[in-house]
């Protein structure tokens, strides 16, 4: 790998930008290729430019095969995607379980909660912590289509306002703790707010993979498992 | 936390060796088959002392590409290793991987 697009590359990523490194394995040389712009090596034919493109959103990395080209000319496609995020709502004891798993899992993670003796560095070292009150926090945070959003508070008043927020975005997940009762009160209220019968039916609550969690890390272990399979699990109950 | 367990970070580990004087070899697994045990883009750094960053395989097949990322160091020719886990290989290993799987190696400057 070259120098310049080694630069490049790790650039991209430290800004969060999409982009795809596309190596034509029979010579080595690289090219670069962003939403915008490519930049690199070797040039890519318009229609082979938009498949790289479309593996991108696709979040796909992948052998792409020239069939112009019967030499059997062949470029491997690298999507490097920002982080998936985690939008955790509630600063709560569960959180300090669940932002460090999320973050070794290889997510963004962000805890919100308005209340400032919960959201604090000592209680999270090393988190990103949103004090804003949560619909606010997510019309900033702009969940999409690599983003997971829990509410953990219990409380009606910050959990609601999440929920509504991230049931009218492109959240890949949206996960509510409570116990059946309290999901059914809370499913009652979101109806009340206007919400859909297809908007509340994405919420997941009780919250988290039935394996018995009791203990924070293990409530945090079912959460991480529940999402892990709404994300890669394609024929897993979840 | 240990960083290199950190999903999607072993370019910057192979960047951070480079900038410490060390050659460096990126290992990407290109393409599988079958019940491999790494997805596609998976990868792996190698410096010229040993150091190793990340994996191709579940640990099935990591020392046979640190030994052609070698001579990828030494030359600086890319190569591309192709392998195939048989069940009796990952009994070897003490590992449940089987499939095949295609890496690319290659130098970075």
């Amino acid at each position: 790998m070259k120098r310049e697009i080694l630069d490049r590359l790790l650039a991209a990523k430290a800004a969060a930008i999409p982009a795809a490194l596309v190596t034509d394995l029979s010579s080595g040389l690289q090219t670069l290729v962003y939403e915008d712009t490519v930049h690199g090596g070797f040039g890519l034919e318009p229609d082979l430019l938009d498949e790289v493109r479309r593996r991108i959103r696709q979040d796909r990395s992948g052998l792409l095969v020239d069939p112009q080209d019967e030499d059997g000319f062949r470029l491997f496609v690298h999507v490097h995607n920002p982080a998936m995020r985690l939008l955790i709502v509630g600063a709560v004891h569960i959180a300090q379980a669940l932002a460090p798993l999320a973050a070794l899992t290889g997510y963004d993670v962000t805890v919100i909660d308005p209340r400032g003796s919960f959201a604090t560095e000592a209680r999270f070292p090393g988190v990103k912590l949103n004090h804003l009150w949560p619909d606010e926090a997510l019309a900033e945070l702009k969940p999409d289509v690599r983003t997971a959003v829990v509410t953990l508070t219990h409380d009606p008043k910050l959990d609601d306002p999440a929920l509504i927020a991230a049931l009218r975005s492109a959240a890949f997940y949206v996960g509510a703790l409570g116990s059946k009762r309290t999901h059914a009160l809370r499913l009652d209220r979101l109806r009340d707010e206007g919400l859909s019968e297809a908007e509340v039916k994405r919420i997941r609550g009780p919250v988290g993979l039935s394996i018995g969690a009791v203990t924070p890390a293990e409530i945090a272990i079912s959460i991480m498992g529940q999402i892990t399979c709404v994300r890669r699990g394609e024929n897993h109950p979840c | 936390m240990n960083d290199t367990l950190m999903a999607d970070n072993i370019v910057e580990q192979a960047a951070a060796w480079r900038a410490a004087g060390r050659r460096v070899a990126l290992a990407t697994v290109v393409s599988t088959w079958g019940s491999s045990p790494r997805p596609v883009g998976s990868q792996m750094a190698v410096d010229d002392r040993g150091s190793m960053a990340g994996s191709v395989s579940g640990g099935c097949i990591e020392s046979a590409v640190a030994h052609e990322a070698a001579k990828t160091m030494e030359d600086g020719e890319p190569r591309v290793l192709s392998f195939g886990i048989t069940n009796e290989m990952a009994w070897e290993v003490g590992l449940a991987c089987g499939g095949q799987v295609q890496v690319y190696v290659e130098a970075v400057e």
